[in-house]
Parts: C-alpha cells; sequence; structure tokens
C-alpha cells in the first residue's frame, strides 16, 4: 500500500511540477502583484502593499466598460448560441440524407482561423466612403438606413461582436450536441410514441434531460470562453479596443500590460483577479443550479 | 381486445447492394388471436418476432395486409392512438424520473376530456404499482433497482392506461435463472388479473410453453405452427417445431420406412402404416424420438442398441446418455423413470467402458418427417 502510494506520486510528479511552476505559481504570483502599488517587473520594486490597485481598477472608465462589454457579451452569446446550437443538432438529428454533409458545413467554421474570419465579417459589416457594405445593402432592401458597424454606434459594433462570438462558437456546440442527440436510445423515444407523447413534451421531458450533461458542459464552458473573450474583438476592431469602445476585461489586462498605457503589471493583476473571482462565482451558481437539472446517468 | 392479422407481410429494403431483394421479416401472417389470452411468439433470434411485435404496437406499418383490433382496422392508426402498452426487452425506463413519474408518464399525455388531476393520477399510478408489487419504490430512480424491479416497473407504466393490448419485447431476457422464473409467473398472474390481451416475444422455449395459452411458433419469417403449447410440443408439425420445443431437445435420427417397418441403422423400431391404414412408401426419412419416449430394455431387450457414454442421476428422473452413428444430435438423452434404480446402476458400473444400452420406445413419442421437406409424416404403429 505505503509503496504503491510512492509509485502513484511518482507518476504523478511531473504533472504537479508542471502545473505548479506554470499555474499555480503564477495564480498567486498574479495574486500578490495585485496587492503590491507601482510594481515594476524590471527593477522588480514596489512602493507599498494595499488596495490601491482595485480601487484604481473599478474606478477606471476604460475598466468599467470592459466589464460592461464582457457582461453583455457573455449574457447574449451563451444562451443564443447554445439554443441555436440546440435547435440545429435536433434538425441535423432528425434527418437521414445529406446529414454528414451539413455536419461538415455546419463544423467548417470551426477549424477556420478567427482573424480571418474576422476580417470576412469587418468586409461584410462595415461601411466605406465606396461601399455600404453587404450587410447595409441588405438592410437597404428593407428600409433601413445605413449603419457603419465596425466604426458607428454603440450598439452596432455590439451587435457585431455578438453575432462574430455567436457564430465562431456554435460549431463546437453543434458536434457536441449532435453526438449528444445521437447517443439517446430509440427504445426511449419508442416508448414515448407508444405512450402518446406529443414531440414537444418527448423533447423536453427526455431528449432535454438525457443530454442535459453535454449541455451543461457546453454551457459552463460557453460563460467561461466568453468571459475570456478577447481576440475576437480584435479581429473585428483592431487592437486598440479602448478608443473603440469595444475593450473586453481580458483585453484590458493585456492593455495594461503591453497596450499603448503599458507598463502596469499591478493594474493588470488586479483586474485578472477581479475576472477570476467573476468567473469563480458565476461557476459556482452554475453548478449549485445544475444539481438540481442536470442528470447523469 | 381480440386481435387479427389478415395476410400481414413486412419486408425491409436489403442493405445489400449486390443482392436487390427485400429481406422478408414478417412473411403472409393470417391468425387470430382471441381476446384475454396469453400469447407466446417464438422462434430463434432473426426470425422477425420483434418486428411482428412492432407491427402489431404501430411502430412499424406492414409492407401489406391489414391488422384489426377488435373490429377496428388498426393497419394506419399511428403508435400512438392504438391504446397499446408495450414492455421493452431492456425496459427503457426514463433513468432521470423516479419510479412513481415513470408510471404517471403515459398518463401526462393525456389530453380533452381524458385528462386527469394529478391526484388522480397518482392514485392510478399507485394502483398500478399495487398490482406488480413495486407500491413500496416509488420514490426510487430506475438505477437504484435490480433488474427484476425495473421489469415489473415497465410493466406497470405499460399498464397503467389499461392498454387493449399488452406487448412484452423479451421479457425475461435480462433476469438472471431464478429471477426469470418468479416474473414468468407474476407475468401470468398480471395478466390473468387484468385480463388483457398479452402477446410476448420470445426465444426460450420453455418460457413460451410454461405461461402461454397459446404459442405461435416462426421462423425466418414465416409461422411454423399455432396452438396449445402442449399440444405443439405433442404434434409438432415439422421437424423445425419438434427441435426447438423441449429441453432436453428431441434426438433426431437417420432412419427410414422399410416394408411397412421403420428402422435406424440395423434396428427396427416397429411396424407402421399411414393413420388410414395404407401403406407408406418405403423412403428414407428423419425421425425424432422425445427424450421421455425411451423405455429401457429388460434384460437383452430393446429395439434400438446406443452405446452407452453416462448416466446422470437427478433425483426425480434419470437421464441416460448415450450415442449412435445416425443420430443427428451430439449425444442421445433420454428420460428414464428413477424406479428403474437396479437397472440404472447396473449401467453406471458399465460406463465408460463403452457398453451397450438397449431401449424401447413408446411410439406416440416417435414423429416422423419427410428427410426432403421436413415435414411431418403421420402415421400409426402396428
Amino acid at each position: 500500500m505505503e509503496r504503491n502510494n510512492m509509485k502513484a506520486w511518482l507518476y504523478l510528479l511531473p504533472a504537479i511540477l508542471f502545473l505548479g511552476a506554470f499555474l499555480v505559481y503564477p495564480l498567486i504570483d498574479v495574486f500578490i502583484y495585485s496587492f503590491e502599488e507601482g510594481y515594476n517587473s524590471a527593477s522588480q520594486t514596489y512602493h507599498g502593499v494595499g488596495l490601491y490597485n482595485y480601487s484604481y481598477v473599478l474606478h477606471d472608465p476604460y475598466f468599467l466598460q470592459a466589464v460592461k462589454n464582457t457582461f453583455i457579451l457573455v449574457i447574449f452569446t451563451v444562451p443564443i448560441s447554445t439554443g441555436l446550437a440546440l435547435l440545429i443538432s435536433a434538425g441535423l438529428n432528425s434527418i437521414k440524407k445529406l446529414k454528414e454533409l451539413f455536419q461538415t458545413v455546419f463544423f467548417l467554421p470551426y477549424v477556420t482561423n478567427t482573424l480571418a474570419v474576422g476580417l470576412v465579417f469587418m468586409i461584410l459589416f462595415k461601411k466605406t466612403p465606396y461601399s455600404d457594405g453587404l450587410m447595409n445593402l441588405i438592410l437597404g432592401l428593407f428600409g433601413m438606413g445605413p449603419v457603419d458597424f465596425i466604426d458607428g454606434p454603440y450598439w452596432a459594433k455590439m451587435f457585431v461582436l455578438c453575432f462574430y462570438t455567436v457564430w465562431v462558437v456554435m460549431p463546437f456546440k453543434i458536434l457536441i450536441l449532435t453526438s449528444a442527440l445521437a447517443s439517446v436510445k430509440q427504445d426511449y423515444y419508442n416508448a414515448a410514441k407508444i405512450d402518446g407523447t406529443s414531440r414537444l413534451r418527448t423533447f423536453t421531458r427526455i431528449t432535454l434531460p438525457m443530454i442535459s450533461p453535454s449541455l451543461f458542459y457546453l454551457i459552463i464552458t460557453g460563460f467561461i470562453g466568453a468571459f475570456k473573450a478577447y481576440s475576437d474583438a480584435v479581429a473585428l476592431f483592431g487592437t486598440n479596443l479602448n478608443a473603440a469602445e469595444m475593450n473586453t476585461i481580458v483585453g484590458y489586462v493585456y492593455d495594461m500590460l503591453y497596450g499603448n498605457s503599458g507598463g502596469y503589471p499591478s493594474y493588470a493583476s488586479a483586474a485578472a483577479i477581479i475576472l477570476f473571482s467573476i468567473v469563480l462565482t458565476i461557476t459556482c451558481i452554475n453548478l449549485l443550479i445544475s444539481r438540481k437539472h442536470v442528470h447523469y446517468s | 381486445m381480440k386481435i387479427t392479422l389478415q395476410n400481414v407481410t413486412k419486408k425491409f429494403p436489403s442493405r445489400n447492394k449486390k443482392v436487390r431483394e427485400d429481406v422478408i421479416a414478417v412473411n403472409n401472417f393470417d391468425f387470430e388471436i382471441p381476446d384475454g389470452k396469453l400469447i407466446g411468439l417464438l422462434g430463434p433470434s432473426g426470425c422477425g418476432k420483434s418486428t411482428a411485435l412492432n407491427l402489431l404496437c404501430g411502430l412499424l406499418n406492414p409492407t401489406e395486409g391489414r391488422i384489426f383490433f377488435g373490429d377496428d382496422d388498426v393497419t394506419n392508426l399511428p403508435a400512438e392512438n392504438r391504446g397499446v402498452g408495450m414492455v421493452f426487452q431492456n425496459y427503457a425506463l426514463y433513468p432521470h424520473l423516479t419510479v412513481k413519474k415513470n408510471i404517471m408518464f403515459p398518463l401526462e399525455n393525456l389530453k380533452g376530456a381524458e385528462k386527469m388531476t394529478k391526484e388522480a393520477m397518482e392514485a392510478k399510478a399507485l394502483e398500478a404499482a399495487r398490482l406488480v408489487q413495486i407500491d413500496g419504490l416509488m420514490e426510487r430512480k430506475p438505477s437504484e433497482l435490480s433488474g427484476g424491479q425495473q421489469q415489473r416497473v415497465a410493466i406497470a407504466r405499460a399498464l397503467v392506461k389499461v392498454p387493449k393490448v399488452l406487448l412484452l419485447d423479451e421479457p425475461l431476457s435480462n433476469l438472471d435463472a431464478r429471477l426469470r422464473l418468479q416474473t414468468r409467473e407474476e407475468i401470468r398472474r398480471i395478466q390473468k388479473e387484468t385480463g388483457v390481451t398479452t402477446i410476448f416475444v420470445t426465444h426460450d422455449q420453455e418460457e413460451a410453453m410454461s405461461i402461454s395459452d397459446q404459442i405461435v411458433v416462426m421462423e425466418a419469417g414465416v409461422i411454423q405452427q399455432i396452438g396449445k403449447p402442449q399440444d405443439v410440443y405433442d404434434d409438432p408439425k415439422n421437424l423445425f417445431v419438434a427441435k426447438f420445443l423441449g429441453t432436453p431437445p428431441i434426438n433426431v435420427f437417420n432412419g427410414r420406412i422399410e416394408k411397412d417397418g421403420l428402422w435406424i441403422g440395423q434396428d427396427k423400431l416397429f411396424d407402421i402404416a399411414a393413420p388410414d391404414g395404407i401403406q407408406i412408401a418405403d423412403q428414407p426419412v428423419t425421425i425424432g424420438i422425445r427424450p421421455e419416449g425411451f423405455i429401457l430394455g429388460e434384460g437383452d431387450g430393446g429395439a434400438l442398441t446406443f452405446s452407452l457414454t453416462e448416466v446422470e442421476v437427478m433425483g426425480r428422473d434419470i437421464t441416460v446418455v448415450s450415442a449412435h452413428p445416425d443420430c443427428q444430435n451430439v449425444e442421445i438423452r433420454s428420460i428414464i423413470s428413477s424406479e428403474n434404480r437396479e437397472e440404472v446402476e447396473a449401467l453406471m458400473e458399465k460406463t465408460g467402458t463403452a457398453s451397450a444400452v438397449r431401449f424401447d420406445v413408446k411410439p406416440h413419442k416417435v414423429h416422423i418427417f419427410s428427410t426432403e421437406t421436413g415435414q411431418r409424416i403421420y402415421f400409426t404403429a402396428k
């Protein structure tokens, strides 16, 4: 027993060392930096300890804008992308012909480069002196005026960002959900059919609970992914996100470390810790809710 | 509810692209199931019995033919409107719902005038649970139940709406041997108590024989014989039915009819004639002798001589295991009464030394089949 224990630790050692050095240690370090005022990474000096970094970050309008943007992104994209993915997967699961073709088509965005897709979106939505862009062309058909989605009003930019995020995260969700749906045994559907269960009720009372573990996994990772969004915004609006009012929390952290206003690791650490606590809280709430609604077989 | 099948055929398109011919899972079923009876649909796996069940419950539509429940033509009626209850082979209990919710599920689907209050549904569910004796487990999840208990929940769920017809697909195959015996009695009891016309599918002839009012033996989509279990056993129409029913299985020999005599190798069993006294033509035949059809020869007597392999004493009766070059079975098993103890003890001393054992046969336990067609050749022993 004792011997086995030693052996087990030995096997775990590489992973523990690696995670310790590159995950746990940095996390603790960031936590410490966030309390050290005016830390300078070059000279490794600081001139005080306290909550000033948090106070600064929480009063920084750029940070507040980033928090607002991130929350809007989370609130809209997670439910919409998961819901749409569920609809599409349910559809895919009930067709026989061309199922594989559609599966491939829906999965393609996943293997495409984010920045390349961002460029395409920009071209679709951008209004230039020479062209209003495809999106505005369509809007024009319904008699709505041209809107500059990339450099225009806040709501338009936010719409593009949400649209883009949903589009990017959906393929993976569709992949997971189609396989989850396919794994529900036909017998359950047969039993429900013989008992005269309507299609809607079959879906809500049988299908949904059966795929709830996959669905829950997607919601949790969806929340975390959306909170950590950054590259999507860069792909659409360039690197100066603060100026575009389109920054996210991770973008803010990045800017504080390296950006134009760069060189403030303490503020960056404080912002990172705030993001960490937000994600942790939301995930805990998710887990609590899931206990009642997720059925593991 | 009486069920009538009229020339029901179900074909599936062939999966094999080179062979364009359809697979006929159910071939021209034409029979009637009387009201309130327990019917066993019996056959080896792949013979189309589950397809037949799915045709009855409406999960599949027949390619040809009509199905009637009572006087109503239900051929094109979807499953949900047929009023059948079905127990699936793996029970298909909803794993996320408690036993109570599982049983109530069919009731919650009722609409319009049939809609029930929650209290009424709970009362109904409890009633069904009592019938199958699981009323103490209502708050459990299916995963917390044993196989036998899950089976009962599935039956309760199928019965709660008071179906016109109850269908069971291999109801006992997922249970262990002891539970199987118990549960089949249980199914019989529940069927008698509710009086609902019940059809169950099985590949286990013992199961079907023991509880059915009537058995339908089928092979390769074709009905071989329908009748009361004992009648089918005593009077099989063909070699397949004779071989399929009975444990230990019937002993099958290559024999012949020669000059009014029935022969296996050099041994003549007895003289025979057709039932109307006419001579049966000389021909090679397949002879089936039930294990209980043998009588241990007294002294040196006995029409048949086999080489003795083993004697198994089981208390109530004795199985003599022997061999014969013309026997199609791996071994010949003859069951004789344990009253023959002295002779048997003498036999047991001889086992292992490759000695002979002699038997006479009971003519009514001997069936003759055409070697060519497998059809029964009827005869009277002289």
